[in-house]
């Protein structure tokens, strides 16, 4: 018990450190697609780093709302990284949230971000809620339906278990999750505000999502929504790798698997994120009311994973 | 054993006696000051007494009671079992603390309509225990008729308003359309049996062998009877008339508890009363729950008063309860007990959890409505600045109903989707295709709900004011606090301890489906069924969230700096904002409107292009209104058009009148 709370906080920290990596990985991808000079690969930390040692520079008018936001939003990603199995399936927190819980913990962070872009009262800040709670509002049941298809094949909806029975299937892939797969994808670039539903790079009032809920905040507080950011996009990567790629992941007590699986979780990663980078190259953004219909595609395609479940039976 | 002296049905009766009490003696100790504030604390003490008596009756075996009262050969009786006990438990928590909260928000209310209020409000909570206590047809339809009228009263307390006038008149039309369903209701279930049986009293009904017709012809008439009082699509009209109508701590009484007396006829009807269920009526509750929901739902994405935003809330969230309604009925009827008690426990969990977030939300705007004298959306903003204790005690609310761990709105959530994902086990293959979707619908409803929940709370608690007249606004009083600190602690416990709570709930579910739900984890770990396939313990979770966000904020506040710096809002360059330059809560739900026209009849009105005060307004109206309601309404007026050219006001048309129908009967 007490190695599995060690392993599961090392696993946790771990994921809390290396995601900045992640991002700057993503970013340093896309550049050399588009042929620019790319960034070194850890820009993102100086940034975090860089933003720490400023000076906080808040509304007037903010409430404690606002200042408590930013911790808030982290400790819920910390808490959604430690529920994913990552490197090891014996999580011993993961018995007191399972899937659901986590759709619960990233709407929790969710609705807090939203709340403070509301709290000051500009119009940029209010215009980001909304879009977010747009795309949430479509997202969120189309992920719980992703989660509804995995665990109608493992008949659980604890993480784990559902790595434990889809790491040892007989099936390469099965259909259902083939189609969960795809919308998990297009869920994901919504969820974690990538092109082509929304762009990380912009501040153009006409397409920013994400940047304009955050334009109130500085310093300590948007570093840490940048790294519960980067914290976020490296979870949704685990989740993907955890339900569609679990090859790897150590089992329980097997500890001779650890390093291994940190290695495959490096390949995984690094793979993942040069192809959302590359899918980001190739695409257009959206003009925001195609994203409905985009999140809505994600939505059929997945309640169509699960219907196929239950044709096939498998 | 030893017996106990007093029943709990009698000690419940004499709770409604002594309300019945207050009740009057507030019309005559208006000139007392002393005494007339003695009213509000004495219901409130009474309302903690009937959730006590309820903890107890879950406990007890059931007790009834026959009363001398009523017509000859037609006495009162009164039964209270664990299902009556659990929503006594519902309504004395909840009405206590908006009864609590009352005391502060009545406080200046003009002294002769106060005693009229003290009077019906009190019949009011009367009423609705006793419609949980009747143990057969004649108590059930005089409390019920109790409950209707005096909240009718309620509603009508502005009566001077024509708008109010008017809200109040659809309502009493529809409470009655669905009383007279209910009369007929009753009236097959004693006559409807292979043998009629004797009298009235729902004893007698439980032994009445039913046909699967009549059984059918009974659950329809109880679905439409008590759907009209809980608000489902189609009968759900005069909700958002009638509720934004009423003073708030009546509103949050009428929604938090009396849509749940209609889902406890339902219940008692269904599971109790008929001894005859078939799957059709699960699946048929199940799509119009569903129906229910979704359309509530998007139509307080679009609201811009805020009580009728909560108003179209609590129809999505009765469509909820009736969804899980519907399932429990699929699974019992395919004698899936196991699975049946899981949706049963879902559905009882979110009664209980709707009472108290939706009571605090409701007593919250009335603190808003009290301090700002506004309801409409589009005039309040920022509020959080000025009224602090009711903006985090409405958090707390908006937080749980949004369905968010750990508070209570996501432990029924997550009940209700546990329920959906073990479907696979029904016997009926053209089911398990609906489930998937239906299992969607839910889903998409709750992330709603976290949109309307958004906008409720940003654009009425956050930002800036958008009238100056807000700055003076005051914070709510102390009764007031009290009472949203008792309902936003019952949101905290609801959700922190479902496991305890499910304990408590046992005795129901035993009753209703003949099973209780097997918890495979312990104390602290909810796991329905079995551990290894769902589990969720949120006050591990809590726990570890709280300790995570403290620990970050200290490892912040080590390591670095905690300088801050005020400084004006960022205005993009350009000075001349204003605070109305914000979103507005038509803004805020006009995406909503934009993906979901189909439903709505949006009636804009665009500006002239050389109109000097350009303005620009647009108004979602409910489609069922021009569609069903209308044509009802313009028919009836027709046939009443019709009948009247017989009416000439001459003796002699009244006189041949007469002889005609002698004649005519005379030939019969």
């Amino acid at each position: 018990m007490t190695a599995g709370i060690l392993l599961q906080i090392a696993q946790t920290l771990l994921a809390i450190l290396l995601a900045p990596l992640l991002l700057g990985w993503v970013n340093q991808c896309r550049a050399w697609l588009q042929g620019r000079g790319a960034p070194p690969i850890t820009q993102p930390y100086r940034s975090i780093r860089k933003l720490f040692h400023k000076d906080a520079v808040i509304a007037h008018n903010a409430s404690p709302l606002f200042r408590f936001a930013p911790y808030m939003i982290f400790a819920c990603m910390a808490l959604a990284a430690g529920i994913v199995p990552m490197i090891v399936n014996d999580l011993p927190f993961s018995p007191a949230a399972d899937a659901i819980a986590l759709v619960g913990v990233f709407a929790l962070a969710r609705v807090f971000l939203a709340l403070a872009a509301m709290d000051i009262g500009t119009s940029f800040g209010t215009l980001g809620a909304r879009r977010e709670m747009l795309v949430a509002f479509l997202a969120e049941p189309a992920l719980l339906m992703v989660f509804f298809t995995a665990s109608l094949i493992s008949q659980s909806t604890e993480l784990p278990h559902i790595v434990e029975t889809l790491a040892h299937s007989e099936f390469a892939i099965y259909p259902s999750l083939a189609f969960a797969a795809v919308a998990f994808w297009m869920i994901s670039v919504a969820e974690n505000a990538r092109i082509p539903v929304d762009n990380p790079t912009t501040h153009l009032e006409l397409t920013m999502i994400h940047e304009a809920m955050i334009l109130e905040y500085s310093a300590r507080h948007l570093a840490l929504i940048e790294w519960a950011v980067a914290l976020k996009l490296f979870t949704y990567s685990a989740l993907g790798i955890a339900l569609f790629l679990p090859w790897g992941i150590a089992a329980a007590g097997d500890w001779g698997a650890l390093p291994l699986a940190v290695l495959a979780l490096f390949a995984k990663m690094a793979g993942g994120g040069f192809l959302l980078a590359f899918m980001e190259a190739i695409s257009a953004k959206l003009r925001l009311f195609r994203v409905p219909e985009y999140l809505g595609t994600a939505f059929l395609l997945a309640v169509l994973g699960m219907l196929i479940h239950f044709l096939l039976e498998v | 054993m030893f017996e106990p002296v007093i029943l709990p049905v009698q000690l419940a009766w004499g709770i409604v006696l002594f309300w019945l009490a207050l009740g009057f003696s507030s019309l005559f100790t208006q000139q007392t000051p002393r005494l007339r504030g003695l009213i509000f604390p004495l219901g409130a003490l009474a309302a903690l007494c009937l959730a006590g008596v309820g903890v107890i009756g879950l406990i007890d075996p059931a007790s009834a009671i026959v009363l001398p009262i009523g017509l000859p050969d037609l006495p009162f009786h009164l039964r209270l079992d664990a299902l009556s006990a659990f929503f006594l438990v519902l309504l004395g928590g909840s009405a206590f603390g908006v009864t609590v909260y009352s005391i502060g928000y009545f406080k200046d209310m003009e002294r002769g309509s106060l005693a009229l209020l003290a009077f019906w409000y009190h019949l009011f909570l009367a009423g609705m225990t006793l419609v949980l206590l009747a143990d057969d047809a004649y108590a059930f339809m005089v409390a019920w008729e109790v409950m209707a009228l005096s909240s009718y009263f309620l509603v009508t307390t502005d009566h001077d308003i024509p708008d109010i006038r008017r809200a109040g008149f659809l309502y009493l039309l529809i409470a009655h359309v669905g009383a007279i369903a209910l009369l007929l209701c009753f009236g097959v279930l004693q006559g409807g049996g292979l043998e009629a049986s004797g009298d009235f009293t729902f004893a007698s009904m439980r032994l009445a062998e039913m046909t699967p017709f009549w059984g059918s012809v009974v659950f329809l008439l109880a679905l439409f009877g008590f759907g009209a009082k809980a608000g489902l699509v189609p009968l759900h009209v005069w909700l958002p008339e009638a509720h934004p109508a009423a003073p708030s701590p009546v509103s949050a009484l009428m929604s938090g508890v009396m849509l749940k007396t209609a889902i406890y006829g339902l219940l008692r009807v269904t599971f109790d009363l008929l001894n005859v269920q078939q799957g059709w009526w699960g699946t048929l509750a199940l799509t119009l729950g569903l129906l229910t929901a979704l359309y509530g739902v998007i139509f307080a994405a679009v609201q811009s008063d805020m009580k009728r935003l909560l108003a179209w809330s609590s129809i999505e969230n009765i469509g909820v309860i009736v969804a899980a309604f519907g399932l429990t009925l699929i699974f019992y009827t395919d004698g899936k007990g196991a699975l049946a008690a899981l949706t049963m426990t879902a559905l009882l969990y979110h009664a209980l959890n709707h009472a108290f977030f939706k009571g605090l939300l409701f007593i919250g705007t009335g603190s808003v409505l009290h301090a700002t004298g506004s309801r409409h959306m589009g005039h309040l903003g920022g509020l959080m600045r000025f009224m602090p204790w009711t903006a985090w005690l409405t958090l707390i609310g908006a937080l749980a109903i949004a369905g968010l761990p750990p508070l209570n709105g996501f432990v029924s959530e997550w009940l209700l989707l546990q329920a959906f994902l073990l479907t696979p086990g029904l016997n009926q293959p053209y089911l398990n295709m609906v489930i998937p979707v239906a299992a969607a619908s839910v889903a998409l409803a709750a992330a709603l709900a976290a949109y309307v929940m958004v906008k409720f709370f940003g654009v009425v608690f956050l930002g800036q004011p958008r009238d100056a007249k807000l700055n003076h606004a005051h914070e709510a009083s102390w009764p007031e606090r009290l009472g949203m600190i008792w309902l936003a602690a019952g949101c905290v416990l609801l959700g922190l301890f479902p496991t305890q709570v499910i304990g408590w709930m046992a005795p129901v579910v035993q009753l209703l489906t003949g099973q209780t739900l097997i918890n495979d984890g312990n104390w602290i770990l909810l796991a329905p069924v079995d551990a290894a396939r769902a589990s969720y313990a949120p006050l591990i979770f809590f726990g570890v969230l709280l300790v995570t966000v403290l620990l970050v904020f200290i490892w912040v506040r080590r390591i670095y700096h905690g300088r801050v710096r005020r400084a004006d809002a960022w205005d993009c360059g350009y000075p001349e904002q204003t605070s109305r330059m914000q979103d507005t809560a038509e803004g805020f739900g006009q995406p909503i409107r934009h993906i979901f026209e189909m439903f709505m009849r949006v009636e804009r009105e665009e500006p002239d292009p050389f109109d000097r005060h350009p303005r620009h307004t647009s108004a979602s109206l409910d489609k069922i209104w021009f569609i069903v309601y209308l044509p009802i309404a313009r028919l009836a007026g027709w046939i009443s058009d019709q009948a009247g050219r017989l009416q000439h006001g001459r003796i002699q048309w009244y006189l041949i009148y007469s002889f005609a129908t002698l004649i005519f009967l005379l030939v019969l």
